[in-house]
């Protein structure tokens, strides 16, 4: 095993982890915001992935050219979600708590189901896209170009993400987070600051998945192996906290490449795991969380 | 010859800049009714809560029958014979009265049965035995807050703390409160009482502890308080101050 | 002041009495139906009520809401079935090995746990759950993705083999339920029920009156892991095969929870109801669409779990005015209208 392939792997699992971070990031703002578990956020990311597909298909257009397309899509349906959904589960009376996690796992299974019915069980793929078949080659390392965007625009986002969280709109959110009953005496109104709030979280998911059409397998049951990534990513980095989450991503993505390169592949997720054993033993609040 | 229950000794507190509590020693006799009064922000909140075992003091400590108990968390403090009531009633509400006095009687016991026998016994105590199945969130405020004292009184503790449970009663209420009050300490239970409304407690209680601004300010029968001007500055000001 | 009869031994009476009626009804009921295929789906939906129960003293009563029990289901299921194929020994004896080991298994995932607050534990559920799935699947011992099948010997009652015969493994089910309804049962009006009620309602009013939760807790995890281990070792008998997915998937985990869901968390009746309503609607889904109809019944699941959770999370059983016990209203037994307490 030469040092030119362990860099390399360790390259790809740093791109993975961006990636992987940008998905927890989109869970842990809305986790951060108020307190819900969004269980469906991997069918989030299986919608943005199928979206791609399907434009892709119909009209020739490129993912890297869908990326706002995309991400305004999801804005919409995290958006939809809130209001439809969520807004409802925390007004109920009853058992709150059990009311939030049911209906947002409903959800997943019911997106999952729908993806089964309409577009069947096969993995599809997108294979002539602009990054398909390129690879970025430096002296013996070989890593292929639609990896090496996905990274750079998700950090991008993150960017984004941790500019928008520090504008008035961000502080809101903190406020609502922090007071949801005491904010509208100053004149915020919970529920357009949710509602944007898990826009903008299913939008970094949208980016996310948009780029990872570009190299991933699709199919309906894509969501739930990145939701389990996302929610060990979070738990590492700290439920509600944005640097944790891109810190874990690529701590995550680096142990799962790793892991990959010294054991059976089909058990690269064992390190995943045996991360999220050790944040539950010695560290639940995880690296900068405020639980 | 004194023959203290309680002993705080030197208990500080503060949250951040804030000092609830400042060097506080008092003791408490044994089967006595004992006021701990004083203007809002006084730190009686926060010294009662110390003495439940819901907080705990920076330094200082508290001794139950020569024990130390500061610091030592709630349910230990419970389980060692101090009961609580809570300010805001804190009923359970999807149970009814007698499951609610139950959950008390089961820090002694752990049958069913037991803790029934000892909770229907309680809730006769307190006058609630008409109400014995009611849901704990439909009984009247002042039925409420004879559920928190049951509730405590269940765990069979040897000093009750009753948190501002006089405050916004009619005087037929409060009436009715200050004689149940006189029957627990028939029972040989020694009470420490919180208000910061004087005048309600006054004819119950045997001492007082006037705490001001954290510290204590005066110690003694409610005679003695009532004209005690230090008490009177801490409460109205100087004005009513008689020289 | 003597035991005098309340509302609360009432209630417990009421409950067991129509807890016997019912087990009655239901040894005898498959006698004058020789159809196959309804005595299994009646096997299927007692196997399901009992599952779901299990799951209910942790999910419903303790409140640690479990998105990973197939876990106790697999191990249960696996041992049983490792303990027949390679050591001969009986599944009515494997079943319990297969639930001690379950309840152990739960406590060991119970014990850092538990001081997650309820989305993060169930999170972590899914994690362990998904962990496992994974470990098993490439665990040769175990067979890894082959899975373990139990061949058919001869007729044993012992052995739990039965060529064609379903009537007996309605029993076995019936007997699983009832013992699981039972223990829900107890426990529910034991002192840790009153605990976790307590603690449900407020958590410092609870510490106040020196309850520890703890303890409590682990021990509903291991009674839930047990029962829901022996399950698994029972329908492992009666399909005769286990495999990493039927043992462990994340499909299984929800089937296991959606009973008491639908029918009412934290109730008695609630996994019955629901599973009574559940089964045979699964089982209708896969005989109509068969495996072309994949994803019809997730969608039906998924809005099933939603409607119920927002419009009527109680459950089923609120709509036969049931008391539900998880917070919501109390059977008026009593004047529910309160007058001023008068002084005794």
């Amino acid at each position: 095993m030469s040092a030119a392939i362990i860099v390399q792997v360790a390259l790809g699992g740093l791109l993975m982890g961006l990636v992987y971070a940008l998905v927890a990031a989109g869970l842990s703002l809305i986790f951060g915001l108020m307190d819900v578990v969004n269980f469906a956020h991997g069918e989030l990311l299986m919608l943005a992935m199928y979206a791609t597909f399907m434009i892709h298909q119909a009209t020739g257009l490129d993912p890297l050219l869908q990326l706002p397309l995309v991400a305004l899509l999801l804005f919409g349906a995290g958006v939809a979600i809130y209001r439809g959904l969520i807004s409802r589960a925390l007004s109920v009376r009853f058992n709150t708590g059990m009311v939030q996690v049911f209906v947002t796992f409903g959800l997943s299974i019911f997106l999952v189901g729908i993806a089964q019915i309409v577009f069947g069980s096969d993995f599809r793929a997108i294979n002539d896209g602009w990054l398909s078949n390129a690879n970025l080659v430096m002296g013996q390392i070989v890593l292929p170009w639609s990896q090496v965007a996905a990274g750079l625009v998700c950090v991008l986002a993150f960017a984004a993400l941790m500019l928008i969280s520090r504008t008035e709109f961000g502080r809101a959110l903190e406020a609502t987070r922090e007071d949801r009953d005491a904010v509208a005496l100053i004149g915020i109104n919970r529920d357009r600051v949710f509602s944007i709030g898990w826009g903008i979280g299913a939008a970094a998911v949208g980016i996310a998945g948009v780029m990872l059409a570009n190299f991933y397998y699709i199919s309906p049951n894509v969501g739930a192996n990145f939701a389990l990534i996302a929610y060990v990513t979070v738990a590492l980095g700290g439920f509600g906290s944005l640097l944790g989450a891109l810190i874990a991503g690529v701590l995550v993505g680096l142990v799962e490449a790793m892991t990959a390169l010294v054991m059976d592949p089909s058990l690269k997720q064992v390190g995943i795991f045996a991360i999220y054993v050790m944040v539950l033993m010695f560290r639940p609040r995880g690296l900068f969380g405020r639980l | 010859m004194p023959d203290p229950i309680l002993q705080v000794r030197g208990v500080s507190k503060s949250f951040g800049s804030v000092q609830a509590n400042v060097d506080v020693t008092f003791d408490v006799e044994r089967g006595e009714i004992l006021g701990l009064i004083g203007p809002n922000g006084a730190g009686k909140s926060t010294l009662f809560n110390s003495i439940a075992g819901a907080e705990t003091p920076d330094s200082g400590e508290i001794l139950l029958d020569g024990k130390c108990i500061s610091g030592r968390g709630p349910v230990a403090c419970t389980q060692l014979g101090i009961g609580r009531t809570f300010q805001v009633v804190r009923s359970f509400d999807s149970m009814t009265v007698l499951e609610n006095v139950m959950v008390g009687a089961f820090a002694r016991v752990s049958r069913v049965r037991q803790a029934m026998t000892i909770a229907l016994d309680v809730i006769d105590f307190c006058g609630l035995t008409s109400h014995v199945d009611t849901p704990a969130h439909s009984l009247t405020p002042p039925g409420k807050r004879r559920l928190e004292v049951a509730r405590a009184l269940a765990t069979q503790p040897r000093i009750l703390l009753l948190d501002e449970m006089l405050t916004g009663l009619t005087p037929t209420e409060a009436q009715a409160g200050m004689q149940l009050v006189r029957d627990v300490r028939t029972r040989g239970i020694t009470i420490i009482m919180v208000e910061h409304v004087m005048e309600v407690l006054l004819p119950l209680i045997d001492r007082a502890i006037v705490l001001h601004l954290g510290a204590k300010l005066a110690e003694g029968s409610p005679k003695d308080m009532v004209r005690n001007p230090d008490v009177i500055r801490a409460y109205l000001g100087d004005r009513y101050v008689v020289a | 002041m003597s035991t005098q009869t309340n509302a609360i031994i009432r209630r417990r009476r009421r409950e067991l009495i129509i807890g016997a009626v019912l087990l009655v009804v239901l040894a005898v009921l498959p006698l004058p139906i020789p159809n196959v295929y309804l005595r299994g789906l009646m096997v299927l939906t007692l196997l399901y009520a009992g599952l779901s129960q299990g799951w209910n003293i942790l999910g419903g009563y303790c409140g640690q809401i479990s998105l990973g029990h197939a876990l106790y289901f697999g191990i249960g299921g696996y041992t049983s079935a490792m303990l027949f194929t390679k050591y001969g020994i009986p599944p009515s004896v494997g079943m319990f090995v297969g639930g001690g080991l379950a309840g152990a298994a739960a406590l060991l995932v119970g014990w850092p746990c538990f001081r997650l607050s309820g989305h993060y534990y169930a999170i972590a559920t899914l994690v362990v759950g998904m962990m496992v799935l994974l470990l098993i699947t490439n665990w040769d011992f175990v067979n890894a993705a082959m899975g373990i099948t139990v061949p058919f010997r001869h007729e044993s009652w012992i052995n739990l083999e039965f060529r064609t015969a379903v009537l007996p493994f309605h029993y076995f089910m019936l007997a699983y339920a009832a013992v699981a309804w039972l223990l829900a049962w107890i426990v529910e009006g034991s002192r840790w029920g009153f605990y976790w009620r307590a603690v449900k309602d407020d958590v410092a009013a609870a510490r106040s009156l020196a309850v520890r939760v703890f303890p409590s807790k682990m021990a509903a995890a291991a009674i839930s892991g047990a029962i829901t281990g022996v399950g698994g070792a029972l329908y492992t008998q009666y399909v005769g095969f286990i495999d990493p997915d039927s043992g462990f998937g994340l499909p299984l985990s929800v089937l296991i929870a959606l009973p008491a869901v639908v029918g009412g968390v934290g109730t008695l009746w609630g996994p019955f109801l629901g599973a009574a309503f559940l089964i045979p609607v699964q089982q209708l889904i896969v005989a109509w669409l068969g495996s072309t109809g994949n994803g019809i019944d997730l969608v039906i699941y998924g809005i099933v779990i939603m409607g119920l959770a927002l419009a009527r999370p109680q459950g089923l059983v609120s709509l036969f005015g049931i008391r539900s016990l998880a917070g919501g209203e109390v059977l008026a037994d009593t004047s529910a209208a309160a007058e001023a307490v008068d002084n005794a």
